[in-house]
């Protein structure tokens, strides 16, 4: 049955250096409070694994967390690069930062085959694209493609995560994935239970499959309430799926939560000025981690609320894209 | 009514849907386009967003795939296993309509690096997506891309997403089960495969835009047809829709 604890708590007792850790939420219920609280933990040598690496994850990559980065997307939704994903792919800052890169298709994939119990799931795709052609050669021995040595890791070592299979039935040529299975998951809901029980709406992603797929799990919710009554296509975790829950209330801000906040925008647009050079990046991350730094909005944005990343001073807002 | 050539490049793109159409729609100038066309000529083209929405109405520019307005105005969210296992994969969707960083003469799209090896780039990209499965995998793929030296190349550095490989038979030799790229649409005019070789030829071009104008953006020796078709320019109700679109999607920034 699912503890309900802190954030604070959640965090520390739920993941470690060097834990291969799934923070979902497909644009909706991005889990940033629970990402700020690794930053500030100052968790090291984490697998981070996520479809849409976003500003969560560039957070997290920025501030020296990630050693390797599994993913399907990364970039900031309809603004442009995520610079500090860039910089470390590019330049290695601060630390380097080895990836696993799949198509959206495949990564849903692997989650399915870890909340599944499978060592893979089939499916058409990736033929004749070069991310096949990059994990053939992934024998993580150098080459061509610059593959880097194998590390001894828990769930995720070395080796292709893309090979081709064949039906037994028609003898169709297919694909494989090998299955993601993360040591924690990190989402957010919109609401739990008091026993723990969690319900989320609205787009809901790959976070079931995630939860599903991890050995433990902490869930931010913005409310906890007595009672879960019924919601239009809610997926529910029940209690015992779940590891721990923590409310926090605008905990998935800037992304939203469907019938609490709307996405702040200008966030997005702002955090292309902060990422874009280390020293701005830099001075957010010390006010992040600076004493009350970070903590989410109390208010929905659009009213009147802290619905503002921390600027650095003269910071520019670029404008409408 | 003078309008600018992403103007243009949107209402082309737009115009390239038919209505009751079902629409697999990528992020950026697809998702302008698309949602033009269901403001204007095609009132019934289903919009479907990886996100898991399908069926989306929204009644501004969604800023992004997951938008709460496309979830709130669905006729179905589902997960996103679902959208590319139950949706996507089987062959259901009509077009897929994609955006590229590079594309090549024959259609293969690169979202993922640029220059350099993979392990070192020039440029990182945000990658893959949705799109590799929705190339392969929806019944007929339109392009929309910004054409210049950078983007139209001779061979990608990456190939993210297959359009016809390295010529005819690639698709069928992969086991691609859609019909592939049927069209590129740029800010210059529209681009379709020959039918024998598949390489991208300039078929159409917009008023005042001259064929060597055409192949002086173009990093490869750029085919056009014989007698390119003048597209016409954009209706003044075309720009009205569109302008409406992008004023409130900059209205939702503030």
């Amino acid at each position: 049955m699912a503890e309900i604890v802190s954030l604070t708590e959640a965090v520390e007792r739920a993941i470690r250096d060097g834990d291969a850790v799934a923070m979902e939420g497909f644009t909706h219920l991005i889990p940033f409070a629970a990402g700020h609280e690794v930053i500030r933990q100052r968790r090291r040598d984490l697998t981070l694994i996520r479809m849409t690496p976003d500003l969560i994850y560039d957070q997290l990559i920025g501030a020296g967390c990630a050693r390797k980065l599994i993913f399907s997307w990364g970039g900031n939704p309809g603004v442009g690069s995520l610079h500090r994903f860039r910089d470390a792919v590019e330049n290695s800052w601060p630390v380097p930062l080895e990836i696993e890169e799949h198509s959206h298709a495949g990564m849903a994939n692997r989650y399915v085959a870890g909340a599944s119990g499978l060592p893979f799931a089939v499916l058409r795709g990736y033929n004749g694209t070069d991310l096949y052609r990059l994990e053939t050669l992934n024998d993580h021995s150098g080459g061509a493609w610059g593959g880097r040595p194998p590390r001894s890791q828990q769930s995720h070592g070395a080796g292709p995560t893309i090979k081709p299979i064949t039906c037994p039935f028609t003898g169709e040529t297919l694909t494989a994935v090998s299955a993601v299975r993360p040591d924690v998951a990190v989402v957010h809901a919109q609401r739990a239970d008091r026993s723990g029980n969690v319900q989320l709406w609205g787009i809901t992603g790959v976070q079931k499959e995630a939860v599903l797929a991890s050995a433990r799990s902490v869930v931010t919710v913005e409310e906890i309430v007595d009672e879960l009554d019924p919601r239009p296509g809610a997926v529910v975790l029940p209690g015992w799926t779940v590891t721990f829950v923590a409310r926090v209330k605008g905990g998935a801000h800037p992304s939203y939560a469907l019938g609490y906040s709307v996405r702040d925008n200008d966030y997005y647009v702002a955090w292309d000025a902060i990422a874009r050079e280390r020293e701005t990046f830099t001075r957010w991350l010390d006010e992040l981690c600076s004493p009350g730094g970070g903590d989410p909005p109390q208010t929905p944005p659009g009213h009147g609320g802290a619905a503002r990343p921390p600027m650095p001073p003269g910071a520019p807002l670029r404008g409408a894209i | 009514m003078t309008y600018t050539a992403d103007e243009m490049m949107t209402v082309s793109g737009a115009r390239a849907l038919r209505d009751g159409m079902t629409c697999f729609v990528g992020i950026g100038l697809p998702s302008s386009a698309a949602n033009l066309a269901r403001a204007t000529h095609a009132p019934s083209l289903v919009l479907i967003y990886e996100s898991g929405t399908i069926g989306a109405k929204p009644d501004r520019l969604p800023l992004s795939i997951g938008d709460g307005m496309l979830a709130e105005t669905a006729d179905a969210v589902v997960s996103v296993p679902e959208i590319f296992n139950y949706w996507l994969q089987p062959g259901r969707i009509d077009v897929g309509f994609l955006g590229a960083a590079q594309i090549d003469k024959f259609g293969n799209i690169n979202t993922t690096v640029i220059g350099g090896d993979y392990g070192n780039p020039k440029v990182r990209l945000p990658g893959a997506g949705g799109a590799p499965e929705i190339a392969a995998s929806c019944r007929e793929v339109i392009v929309v891309v910004r054409q210049s030296h950078r983007s139209f190349v001779e061979r990608v550095d990456f190939v993210t997403s297959v359009g016809y490989g390295s010529g005819p038979g690639d698709r069928e030799r992969l086991g691609l089960t859609g019909a592939g790229p049927k069209k590129i649409i740029t800010d210059l005019g529209v681009l379709e495969p020959d039918p024998e070789t598949l390489e991208f030829t300039m078929t159409g071009v917009y008023p005042g835009v001259s064929a060597s104008a055409a192949k002086e953006r173009a990093g490869w020796d750029l085919a056009i047809a014989a007698e390119p078709e003048i597209i016409a320019a954009p209706t003044p109700a075309e720009l009205e829709a569109l302008r409406l679109f992008q004023g409130t999607r900059a209205r939702s920034h503030q």
